[in-house]
């Protein structure tokens, strides 16, 4: 734990937008809470998670070392994060980077805490979010503040929730948009963080945006929502809207996205988000994780009934500002060149640098300036590069910097002019390899590294595949430069294989009393067409046996291809039973006395085990939102006895009076879901519905508790001397254990919700 | 000034013939052997980043890493949990741990650690910002230390000038030392 973490609050409080300032401090409380053991531990996973704070592997205070199964010997025994998650276990912490927009003090903070906090790298995943890896639970609030001082929050990057927006990077300079989706996703990204709809989910829900159909980097189709950009002309004039699809997914079962509506005008995409919000709350399963996204919901329901259910919701309504105040700033995100555009014109090229531009420079449609992608391995960075990354912004760009699903970083509005100046700034830091976009850019996703939930180690894989792919990069045939090779370390698809020609996920076999990592085979996955197919899986292979199935595939390709034929088409041709023939023999696993090393994994010298996999948190646990609001209410009784031992008496007795309210509130929202913020009216509903209906009462105490909340209603103006407020703080305590109880009893007589098969 | 944090590097000599991809194993077995009193958890291989942190013994107390900031490879002890005593005491610690997995890598893996040259890393920016006066004012602590660890030997202390940076001092001696030479200094 960082010594300086007590005076970040302090240093930065100026700096950070006030909601953002309020919600770390009830974060920071809520971990004394933990500490204190006044949260139970699962309520505090799902509210860690939903600040981005996420478990790691063996932070279960386990790890297989080779040889034994070693105990960590954490100083925190006793005290968890999560079921079965040790407090002082190191943590991953994800930061949301909504359309992947930084600017270079963005990147610099970055820097600053991958250095400090974490193990020096920050890492970009295929979400467009950073990642920092070995946090300490104890630092998450520091960091937090760091990262909020500059704009950046890690609210809901986890859990149940509305993940990072993503966006093409190209997003606004490609020639091929109908228009720029950047405000589009900034705005949608902004009105759903945090919103009240989208608290309730059983799952995460992830959205994205493409400026195209064709190309569609945005992978649209694989997205829980996904908004391709359409002009239509209508009486004459021409109108903005998105091509709007719901219920893709990969995940162990892949599911193509549904067209929901060929032409959502631009005014309907916030109120048609949140009507699908509201509809997937309340009827997306909540108990089963493994069918709660919101794919199963769409095709147990069938599309129709699921857009007629939206539909109605969206009529239902309350008018928001907020649906369409941004369509009223929509060039707020337009960007500027930093210098004039110019072209190279037979400058001098330093070494290295043709080959360097022909994959890793992208045209703009704004003529005579670049986009430049700098390739991270494995999403890789250190402190030093992302500085020196934000110094090349500053000095050739208006810092318009973006990460990308691929995991690399872009630089845009580069003048072609400086591009031999921008080559040899990023050679320095080490940043020039050439192959952006092509099947030397191999993706991965964390794996066995650090995820609880890896069987193999994809990222070891997915090294090694660079390794090699790069030592003959000058002799690939061209054929096979633009394939893509993705590589997850489980069926969970973060790496996001299916969308790969060449897709790989971990798994693992056992043989003569040994456990061996292998990977599932998955080809002819289109990246192109917003996902526009997923690839079929052809087989289990000896993890050490992969980069030779790469090599025999795209030699295979690369001889017997017809003429303009795709990888997808060559697979589809030769067929899956051909496929798994000429593979056959790399399936075959050596005994282990002939050649150990297919025992264990890449980048790992123990023998292989998945006794290492913990329970995954991708899900987080399920916490309703009723559940969240009176954990705050309880978390606003803390903090009225913080204020009480302060002396500040009358302070003291306005909080406990408002966790009352925040109690009655959670409830009345459970029958009037849109019930305004108004004291006056909450209190007058919970009245009506819960205290007058007896539903509130308490079996053996009756009206009581209920009677505390309507008398300090109307006595809450009054000042309160210390002794009236310690006697409100506690009334309080109990109007939240009551509304607890009355939560468990509505939910025990709650029918369980059908939906139409 | 509450000084913790303090990472210190000992370089290696001949980096170009260490092949790091063999230290995943060697941090493991670290790891199955528990041969520091600290807990050690994990190892993360970046390997692959140019001029990066190298491959890291992950710590609870502290990491270990054969780094390669600034392209030049090294042992770094980068601690994490906080050090009671004085700023004396906490470098001592700092470079003791330092210089002990120096001396196992040297033992084990026949590798060679220069003691002649050390850079001293505050890893916390609000605590020791990269600024002159912050400079001025450790420097008669890091003085204090590095004459013990010198024994008297000339040395220079060299602060690197990026404000952005965390708080970084070169040190080189005059002479050459070698890692039981300045354990020894220690003790
Ligand atoms: S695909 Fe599996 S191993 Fe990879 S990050 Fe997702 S859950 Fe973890």
């Amino acid at each position: 734990m960082k010594a300086s973490n007590p005076f970040w609050r302090e240093q930065l409080i100026d700096q950070i937008e006030p909601e953002l300032a309020r919600e770390i401090d009830i974060y920071e409380t809520e971990i004394e809470l933990r500490k204190q053991g006044k949260i139970d531990e699962k309520l505090f996973a799902e509210t860690r998670l939903r600040r981005g704070a996420y478990g790691q592997r063996y932070d279960n205070g386990q790890r297989w070392d080779g040889q034994e199964t070693q105990i960590l010997q954490y100083p925190s025994t006793e005290l968890t994060k999560g079921p079965n998650t040790v407090w002082d276990a190191p943590g991953m912490q994800r930061i949301k980077i909504p359309f992947g927009g930084l600017n270079a003090r963005q990147l610099e903070v970055m820097a600053d805490l991958a250095e400090e906090y974490s193990d020096g790298i920050a890492h970009v995943t295929t979400r467009q979010d950073f990642q920092l890896h070995f946090i300490s639970i104890d630092d998450t609030p520091a960091l937090m503040r760091r990262l909020a001082a500059v704009g950046i929050t890690t609210r809901e990057a986890c859990g149940n929730s509305v993940r990072n927006v993503t966006a093409c990077p190209y997003s606004g300079i490609c020639g091929d948009e109908a228009f720029d989706v950047t405000p589009y996703a900034h705005a949608l990204s902004q009105f759903l963080n945090g919103h009240p709809d989208t608290q309730d989910f059983g799952r995460k829900f992830k959205i994205a945006f493409s400026g195209c159909k064709d190309k569609g980097c945005g992978l649209v189709n694989m997205h829980d929502l996904g908004a391709i950009a359409v002009r239509r002309i209508e009486t004459g004039v021409e109108k903005r809207g998105f091509e709007l699809y719901v219920g893709g997914g990969l995940g162990s079962v892949p599911h193509q996205a549904k067209l929901f509506d060929t032409f959502l005008p631009e005014e309907e995409l916030l109120p048609t988000s949140q009507a699908i919000a509201r509809v997937f709350a309340r009827l997306g399963e909540k108990k089963n994780r493994n069918r709660a996204r919101i794919k199963f919901l769409v095709a147990q329901l069938g599309l129709e009934e699921f857009k007629r259910l939206v539909l109605e919701e969206r009529a239902l309504l309350p008018p928001d500002p907020e649906w369409t105040a941004f369509l009223n700033d929509l060039h707020a995100h337009d960007e500027q060149p930093l210098r004039p555009a110019a072209s190279l014109n037979g400058a001098a090229r330093p070494e290295g640098f043709d080959r360097w531009a022909r994959t890793n420079i992208f045209r703009q449609k704004q003529s005579r300036y670049v986009t430049v992608t700098v390739t991270l391995p494995l999403g890789d960075a250190t402190g030093t590069q992302l500085r020196g990354l934000a110094d090349i912004a500053r000095r050739c760009t208006r810092e318009t910097i973006r990460t990308t699903v691929e995991q690399n970083i872009v630089l845009r509005w580069v003048s072609e002019a400086d591009l031999p100046e921008v080559y040899a700034a990023l050679k320095a830091l080490g940043l020039e390899q050439p192959g952006a976009g092509t099947i030397l850019d191999v993706t991965s996703c964390p794996g066995t590294d650090t995820c609880k939930l890896g069987i193999a180690s994809s990222r070891g894989l997915a090294g090694e595949l660079r390794i090699r792919l790069a030592e003959k990069s000058h002799t690939l045939d061209e054929a096979i430069q633009d394939l893509r090779i993705k590589v997850s370390g489980c069926f969970n698809s973060c790496g996001q294989h299916h969308v790969a020609d060449l897709g790989f996920y971990g798994v693992s076999r056992h043989s003569g009393g040994y456990t061996v990592p292998y990977f599932q085979v998955v080809l002819g996955g289109q990246w192109t067409e917003n996902a526009g197919s997923f690839g079929l899986a052809m087989g289990a292979i000896p993890s050490k046996n992969i980069p030779e199935v790469v090599e025999r595939l795209t030699g295979r390709y690369v001889s017997e291809r017809l003429k303009g034929e795709s990888f997808q088409a060559f697979i589809k041709r030769i067929g899956k039973v051909e496929i798994k023939k000429m593979l056959d023999d790399l399936t075959r696993l050596p005994p282990h006395d002939q050649d150990a090393s297919f025992y264990s994994d890449w980048g790992d010298t123990r023998e292989f085990t998945i006794g290492d996999m913990g329970v995954g948190e991708c899900a987080g646990e399920v916490v309703s939102r009723v559940e969240f609001d009176l954990a705050a209410a309880e978390r606003e009784v803390f903090e009225a006895q913080v204020l009480l031992d302060k002396g500040e008496a009358q302070k003291a007795g306005e909080m406990a009076y408002a966790s009352m309210v925040q109690a009655a509130k959670a409830l009345v929202k459970e029958q009037f879901y849109d019930v305004p913020d108004d004291t006056d009216r909450i209190v007058s509903e919970f009245r009506t519905r819960f205290y007058d209906t007896q539903l509130f009462w308490d079996p053996f105490a009756g009206g009581k508790f209920g009677h505390y909340l309507l008398r300090a209603h109307d006595k809450h103006a009054e000042p309160a001397t210390h002794e009236v407020a310690r006697q409100r703080i506690e009334e309080a305590q109990l109007v939240v254990e009551a509304a607890y109880s009355c939560y468990g009893r509505m939910q025990a007589a709650k029918p369980p919700v059908k939906v139409k098969a | 000034m509450d000084l913790q944090h303090l990472s210190i590097k000992v370089f290696a000599e001949r980096p170009e013939t260490i092949d790091l991809s063999n230290f995943t194993g060697v941090f493991n077995s670290w790891i199955q052997r528990r041969v520091a009193d600290e807990l050690l958890i994990d190892v993360a291989d970046y390997s692959h980043v140019f001029a990066g942190p190298g491959v890291i013994l992950i710590g609870h107390e502290a990491n270990y890493s054969l780094d390669n900031a600034g392209r030049r490879l090294g042992l770094l002890y980068n601690r994490k949990a906080k050090v009671e005593g004085t700023t004396h005491e906490r470098l001592r610690q700092a470079a003791r741990a330092a210089l002990l997995a120096c001396q196992r890598l040297e033992k084990e893996q026949a590798l060679k650690f220069s003691g002649q040259e050390m850079r001293v890393i505050v890893n916390d920016r609000l605590i020791a910002p990269n600024t002159d006066e912050t400079f001025t004012s450790l420097a008669p602590e890091f003085k204090s230390f590095f004459d013990t660890l010198y024994r008297g030997a000339e040395y220079l202390l060299n602060p690197t000038p990026d404000p952005r940076e965390r708080l970084t001092v070169n040190v080189r001696a005059a002479s050459r030392f070698d890692v039981e030479t300045l354990l020894r200094n220690l003790s």
